[in-house]
């Protein structure tokens, strides 16, 4: 069982589903590298071994009782972590694709510069290519959304290899987007004038499995994604006018 | 138009049947029935007063009648997917909530139960 120990109490969660074949070794890989710092798996329903892997490998275990999709999934992370007290949370996908070495920078990043969220980003440097050419679109595509929402312009918007801090889960711990989460959490966060940095990160070729956005998913995830990056903001300028008529409670 | 009306009449009364069968067997729960039923009845009413489509379609400038019959049935329905869309989001909304909180619960169990065991 997992305990916050002090100011800086931090803890890893690996969201995964049905991820035996890479689980067990990123739990293992990531006790090696932040020793001492407790890992939670949540396990999205899976139907393979996924949860006996993460606890041999000596993960504390969330199983969840039906399959909510990634969202849901890590929101639940982020809720025990809230209310164990935790004060900063570092997310590493389940699939092996997130390099345990980086969590140390993005933890000391989270703490130096203050800000809500860290993400580790592939395209920090800018001199990585975006893998496949539909998902290199999509990222350029969200880029220059974000870039007048956010104010600045975030290279790995798609990244879920991302540490936030204890305001941040407090946020999310009471709203986070279920579906494809990542950039329309940094709307969230933004909204609510929050700050976010990149730590240049190694991304590695996935252990097991296939990614669940195929080509044609990826349509569907840049309209999904696209529509609620708008109602986020909408959401927000509507909180912000009622608040200035004060409304807002 | 009368073979239309007709037809309409028979689907309008398949569907009512249709809802109080799944009601009875609890398929469908009451809350939920209502506004089939009636939308349904609404659609029996209309096919039987052939005056008031009349009325219906020269006060709106609508060029057919069985274009007016179809239009109000289109409306009618689409305003309960709407519906049924928005109560759908409630429920996944707090079915997600209430699978994170027996998650929740169920490891803070488990934490004292090993508490206990030490």
């Amino acid at each position: 069982m997992i305990h916050a120990e002090g100011p800086e109490s931090l803890l890893v969660i690996v969201p995964a589903w049905n991820e035996e074949g890479a689980v067990g070794d990123v739990v293992r890989s990531v006790k090696q590298h932040v020793p001492g710092v407790p890992v939670l798996v949540i396990d999205d329903h899976s139907t393979d071994s996924t949860l006996a892997r993460a606890q041999e490998a000596g993960a504390a275990i969330l199983p969840l009782p039906h399959h909510l999709g990634l969202g849901g999934c890590v929101q639940a992370g982020y809720k025990l972590a809230h209310e164990l007290g935790f004060h900063f949370v570092i997310r590493v996908d389940g699939d092996g694709q997130h390099d345990p070495r980086d969590i140390p920078r993005i933890f000391e990043r989270l703490k130096s510069s203050g800000c809500e969220m860290v993400i580790g980003s592939r395209f920090a440097t800018g001199d990585v290519t975006h893998g496949n050419a539909v998902r290199g679109l999509g990222i350029r595509f969200f880029r220059a959304v974000l870039r007048p929402i956010l104010g600045k312009t975030v290279h790995d918007p798609t990244s879920g290899f991302v540490g936030v801090n204890r305001a941040a889960l407090e946020v999310f711990s009471r709203s986070f987007p279920l579906a494809y989460p990542e950039i329309e959490a940094l709307v969230v966060l933004q909204r609510r004038r929050f700050r976010f940095e990149e730590v240049p990160c190694k991304m590695l070729p996935r252990r097991t499995g296939r990614s669940s956005i195929t080509k044609l998913k990826s349509l569907y995830y840049i309209a999904h994604v696209l529509l609620g990056v708008f109602v986020n903001v909408l959401k927000y300028e509507r909180r912000l006018h009622r608040r200035t008529g004060g409304e807002d409670r | 138009m009368t073979a239309l009306l007709n037809v309409t009449t028979l689907l309008s009364i398949v569907l009512i049947l249709l809802i109080l069968f799944s009601v009875r067997k609890a398929h469908i729960r009451v809350e939920y029935s209502l506004s089939w039923l009636l939308a349904a009845t609404g659609m029996l009413v209309l096919s039987r007063s052939r005056p008031v489509l009349d009325f219906l379609t020269r006060r709106f400038g609508i060029p057919d009648t069985p274009l007016t019959l179809f239009l109000i049935a289109g409306s009618v329905f689409l305003i309960m997917f709407y519906r049924f869309s928005i109560i759908i989001s409630h429920l996944r909304d707090d079915n997600i909530a209430l699978a994170q909180r027996v998650a929740i619960l169920e490891y803070h169990i488990r934490s004292i139960r090993a508490h206990e065991k030490r």
